[in-house]
């Protein structure tokens, strides 16, 4: 006996991903893996934009989740020009190396 | 036949998602995000998404890391060390407490969301370029508007931000 696919085993799996990430952008140092885990985070947003999408039967979510890449094609671009100039200042991609703003 | 596609796929990048948090190189971890992106790809397919799914591969496998290879090539960044301080409780007591969340949140998402149709692959044929370009370029013009704009002002940041000071 096969169940369908419901669109409650995307949210899930748009959950697991969202907490990954979040635990990642928590847990690790190295600023090149924070950023990629908040790619992790928008990618578990686009998961639910595309599957309220399927489950409405309209297609307006799909064009959010292509605004959500856009976004996410920004914000790397400068948060890796930011890495960039940090790295030349700093010479170090951990992020509690760089504590200039700590009081 | 669809569920045995979305288990493997959502396996995958569940599988992908916890090395690329657990990784201690980079470049381990860029390669697991690639291969999250690409399962992703193909559970949007399986959704409908065409576009999306094309769009998934093309700009984030491709473009996004590649960027992220290259400045990790760029910084030459080794793994990260071992944080001497960290205590065991992390390990023993957070890695179930964060399961049993997740198996908590899919036991609430699963009492909440309604049934709906079950999701077979071919069934919704909303996600093709066509259909998408045509909201994207009549409903949501002005947002798409403010995205060029939104994507110049990245691409002129990036560029003040990563160019060398000039004495």
């Amino acid at each position: 006996m096969l169940h369908p696919i419901t669109p409650a085993h995307y949210l899930i799996l748009s959950a697991a991903l969202l907490l990954i990430g979040t635990l990642g952008v928590l847990s690790r140092r190295n600023i090149i893996i924070i950023l990629m885990s908040i790619e992790l985070i928008l990618n578990a947003v686009n998961i639910n934009l595309i599957t309220f999408s399927r489950l409405f039967d309209q297609v307006n979510g799909q064009v959010f989740a292509i605004f959500v890449i856009t976004v996410a094609v920004a914000e790397a671009a400068v948060g890796l020009g930011i890495l960039l100039a940090m790295f030349r200042n700093k010479e170090t991609v951990q992020a509690d190396e760089i504590d200039l703003l700590k009081w | 036949m669809d569920i045995f596609l979305f288990i493997l796929f959502a396996s995958i990048a569940v599988f992908c998602a916890v090395n690329v948090v657990v990784q201690t190189h980079p470049i381990t971890s860029a390669l697991s995000l690639v291969g999250v992106m690409g399962a992703l790809a193909v559970l949007y397919l399986l959704l409908g998404a065409e576009f999306i799914a094309a769009a998934q591969i093309v700009v984030y496998a491709g473009a996004i890391m590649v960027l992220f290879v290259f400045v990790i090539m760029l910084l030459n960044a080794g793994g990260e060390a071992k944080s001497a301080g960290r205590s065991q409780m992390v390990r023993w007591l957070g890695i179930p407490l964060f399961t049993i969340f997740i198996g908590l949140l899919s036991y609430i998402v699963q009492r909440s969301v309604p049934a709906g149709p079950g999701v077979s692959f071919g069934q919704f044929t909303g996600g093709t370029p066509r259909d998408v370009g045509r909201l994207l370029f009549t409903q949501y013009l002005l947002p798409f508007e403010a995205t060029s704009v939104l994507v110049l002002i990245a691409i002129l940041g990036a560029v003040v931000l990563a160019r060398k000071e000039i004495e």
